[in-house]
């Protein structure tokens, strides 16, 4: 039976996701399953940075200089900043499934901990990555 | 109707899908597994910016980061392809082309781990 030959029932219905006004915690939500499928593609880019390593120096050096590029350093950021929101939210999420921080109160304060840590992170992250080479 | 079955033995391993929990615990155990692992990954990669192919190749020849490379590898696109097959039995409703989307991410997660662990292994015997 599809949705619209269902009987008209009294049910009281969520709010669409066009009229609700967005949350800290269904944009973290959100971006968690964002990030996580950034991230496949990221890792999809792994495979290809080792084959281009087994293949020899050739092939490495065309995979590092587009690592080098402008698209290739916002690919990277874009994969560095996702890796660590969804590590940091990830941790979050295993602390829910224990039981743990479900109230209200916590869990915005566990949210702005994510963004902070996530944000904070990428940055020492990338001056880490410019001060080795 | 009346069920004759006890609660317990509906709960037991048998969901809609059949398997229970077992989902559900595997993307949470490969998450743990692959806190410490993705924390090691991030600041080995960082370590290695910059490098030239013998560089590269060194590191991942040598036998810790090797090993510690190839868990990353599996539990990454074992915990990539149970996250994506939810993303896709949310969003596709239609029975087929849900079916052939989880089929194409659970191959190709299973063949590019593979291929994945071969490259390393190649770059660690073959210098």
């Amino acid at each position: 039976m599809s949705r619209a030959d269902r009987p008209a029932s009294n049910r009281p219905l969520s709010p669409h996701l066009q009229v609700y006004r967005p949350q800290l915690t269904s944009i973290l939500s959100i971006t968690h399953r964002g990030t996580g499928i950034f991230l496949s593609l990221g890792a999809l880019y792994l495979v290809f940075w080792l084959l281009a390593i087994a293949a020899g120096p050739d092939a490495y050096a065309t995979i590092a200089g587009f690592n080098a590029s402008i698209i290739g350093r916002l690919l990277l950021l874009g994969w560095t900043f996702s890796l660590f929101y969804h590590l940091c939210n990830g941790i979050r999420h295993l602390v829910w499934d224990a039981g743990l921080g479900l109230d209200l109160k916590t869990t915005y304060a566990s949210g702005w901990a994510v963004v902070a840590g996530a944000a904070a992170l990428t940055v020492v992250a990338w001056i880490a990555a410019y001060a080795v080479r | 109707m009346a069920d004759l079955r006890s609660p317990l033995a509906r709960v037991r391993g048998l969901g809609s899908a059949k398997e229970g929990t077992h989902h559900w615990w595997a993307q949470r155990l490969t998450a743990l597994a692959l806190i410490p692992l993705t924390i090691w990954f991030a600041v080995s990669i960082i370590a290695l910016s910059g490098a030239d192919h013998a560089e590269a190749s060194a590191w991942i020849g040598s036998l810790w980061p090797a090993a510690l490379l190839i868990l990353t590898i599996a539990m990454t696109f074992h915990h990539g392809q149970l996250g994506l097959q939810v993303v896709i039995e949310d969003y596709v409703h239609n029975e087929y082309m849900k079916l052939a989307a989880i089929l194409l991410v659970k191959g190709a997660a299973l063949i590019l781990s593979v291929v994945a662990i071969a490259a390393v292994a190649r770059i660690a015997i073959g210098g």
